[in-house]
């Protein structure tokens, strides 16, 4: 399960914490620090621990959503052309036996890329 | 044992016509041999589904009262070809909306007509005795139109090279999204089923020949723009009635900072005369070369990189310098077997029956580059060649000297060799001045990934970087990476000066 963890300047290593005292694996897929925004990093965590993880990042400081959906594919504009499937660093796109699209969005990191690689406009973020 | 045209016309008109898709092809030969598939089947359909820019339509809006002679007009704010009398235009896939520049073009306003959507006609005149009207405002639908013909002048590519990109940054092109360090490749055709592909020496494609084009019953005028057969670059001019068209096999298109475009559906049936048509028709993935080139290097002679195969392209991976590289298509393969198969559809209804051309297309013909008689403006012509640079040991406030005394902000840093290893530039040194730490020497402050230029190279790839990277000055650099001028943004400005050679 993806979770997005939102940390303010200058907190403590929480994600470290949290992996020290719980001993569960925590993935960073993507971190990312902005002078205005502050920090912000998308973990995968193992299902069963999402609730565990989440609440001690919590108690620790930092503000924490659960990524429910990836990237959002409108299947009336896409076209199956496939130019969002190179360019994807987590393998969210393929082609099954008819060469239709499937979207493993559970992969999706948010990255972005294939938004501007879509010639058809069909990939967009939530909300 | 050859079959004439008349009697597979007169197979399909009783229904009793063998259709199969090009894809099926290379299977029934291999299960039957070439007499047998000879016999077996009377028609292969061919398609292909993918971004064709050289696209577009004539439309007549009938007159209007009082009458006007349209000499500019906008179609949802897209320009359209306004130089053919009097309500006739030209609308072209690939224009730009004049207030919706991002995301909407001509290819738009075509799928936008064929969706049966409302379009704003805006027009203006500078009037005349039998024309006296200078202005129009309407809305119109695709059923307003006397005529909505869709001409394109180059469609139907018989491959196209795939791309790559070995610079250090992404590269947004018509061949989509090319990441840096040839971290993808990126291909369109659809191999098998590409019509020309299955007839590269144009016996059957030619003039009069009936096809499939965005869902209507088309037909082929004649050769492609740039049709190049002798390279196997083949290309065709199509025409069909934009109303029989279907956004099933017309999708408008947006590349990310190259602009719209049309993807359209286009096939070809083919009457399976002879033996050679069998050979012909059986071609594999396998069986069609395609060059990978680097779209890195900005000229019209890009290197390749490597030739592969639309097997290998279709694979999902192919190897490049030792590394598994992810390859993707921007046409649209399920999209061009429904094309293929609408078309075989079609045949096995009765609905369309075969011709051969009424005139040939050349196979022997070569494209020529454009003939040029202006040299294009180097960056030589308008660089400062005087200079102020700074050694990478020297220390801040003599950089921030350096700058004043200049009248710059960037200051090419060389090494002791006297070769550029950096740039620092007024807001590394302020940056070093508000935040003072352990930062001592410009070498502490510097950006050392250097965007350079050379003398010899075109002013408009110098922009081309200035622009890409959001900086204001390039080091020019000569083989040895000495640093022998610098490039400001505001130098492009000498091109339009009076006396200047313009651009």
């Amino acid at each position: 399960m993806k979770l997005l963890v939102r940390l303010t300047h200058g907190s403590r290593p929480i994600i470290a914490e949290v992996v020290r005292d719980t001993g569960i694996l925590i993935n960073v897929d993507r971190a990312r620090s902005d002078a205005h925004e502050g920090e912000e990093a998308l973990v995968d965590v193992p299902d069963d621990s999402c609730k565990l993880v989440s609440d001690k990042m919590r108690s620790l400081g930092a503000e924490v959503s659960v990524l429910e959906e990836g990237i959002r594919h409108d299947r009336d504009e896409c076209v199956d052309c496939g130019s969002c499937i190179s360019v994807c660093p987590k393998e969210v796109f393929s082609f099954n036996e008819e060469f239709v699209l499937e979207v493993a969005t559970r992969q999706c990191i948010l990255c972005g890329r294939c938004i501007l690689a879509c010639p058809h406009q069909a990939l967009s973020l939530n909300g | 044992m050859d079959k004439s045209i008349d009697e597979i016309n007169r197979r399909i008109r009783d229904g009793s016509a063998r259709v199969v898709t090009a894809d099926e092809m290379p299977g029934i030969v291999c299960e039957l041999g070439e007499e047998g598939a000879l016999k077996e089947v009377d028609v292969v359909t061919t398609g292909t589904f993918g971004a064709m820019c050289s696209s577009g339509a004539f439309l007549n809006f009938g007159h209007a009262e009082p009458p006007i002679k349209m000499e500019r007009l906008w179609l949802n704010d897209v320009e359209a070809y306004g130089g053919i009398a009097a309500v006739d235009t030209y609308i072209g896939a690939t224009n730009k909306s004049v207030t919706r520049a991002e995301n909407y073009g001509g290819a738009h306003v075509i799928e936008d007509f064929v969706a049966g959507k409302p379009i704003e006609l805006r027009a203006q005149s500078s009037g005349s005795d039998c024309y006296p009207r200078r202005n129009i405002t309407t809305e119109i639908h695709l059923d307003d139109l006397n005529q909505a013909i869709m001409v394109n002048p180059r469609n139907a590519y018989q491959r196209y090279d795939a791309a790559t990109n070995t610079s250090e940054d992404a590269l947004f092109t018509y061949m989509g999204t090319l990441l840096p360090n040839s971290g993808n490749v990126t291909f369109s055709g659809a191999g098998t089923l590409n019509p020309l592909c299955n007839d590269p020496t144009l016996r059957l494609i030619g003039s009069g020949v009936p096809i499939l084009l965005g869902g209507a019953a088309g037909m082929i005028v004649g050769e492609g723009t740039q049709h190049s057969s002798a390279g196997n670059f083949g290309t065709l001019m199509t025409t069909g009635d934009m109303n029989e068209m279907s956004t099933d096999f017309l999708r408008a298109a947006y590349m990310y900072r190259y602009g719209p475009t049309l993807y359209l559906g286009v096939g070809v049936p083919l009457p399976v005369l002879d033996i050679e048509v069998v050979r012909r028709t059986a071609v594999r993935d396998e069986d069609i070369p395609v060059s990978i080139k680097d779209y890195g290097v900005p000229s019209r002679s890009r290197p390749v990189i490597r030739q592969v195969t639309y097997a290998e392209l279709k694979s999902g991976k192919i190897e490049l310098n030792g590394e598994e590289v992810r390859t993707s298509s921007l046409s649209s393969y399920r999209n061009a077997l429904k094309v293929a198969r609408t078309l075989k559809q079609w045949v096995e209804e009765g609905q369309m029956t075969l011709c051969l051309p009424t005139r040939r297309l050349d196979p022997s013909k070569q494209v020529k580059p454009m003939r040029e008689t202006r040299k294009v403006a180097l960056v030589q012509e308008i660089m400062q060649r005087k200079v102020v640079t700074i050694k990478e040991d020297e220390e801040i406030p003599e950089a921030a000297r350096k700058l004043l005394r200049g009248e710059t902000n960037h200051l090419p840093v060389l090494n002791e060799q006297g070769r550029l290893v950096g740039v620092v530039t007024t807001f590394d040194v302020a940056k070093a001045v508000a935040r003072p730490g352990r930062q001592i020497t410009v070498k502490d402050v510097m950006t050392r990934n250097v965007i350079t230029t050379l003398a010899d190279e075109p002013v408009d790839i110098a922009a081309q970087k200035l622009d890409h990277h959001r900086i204001s000055a390039l080091p020019v650099v000569d083989a040895q990476n000495q640093c022998i001028a610098i490039l400001h943004a505001s130098d492009l400005g000498k091109l339009f000066k009076s006396g200047g050679r313009g651009l």
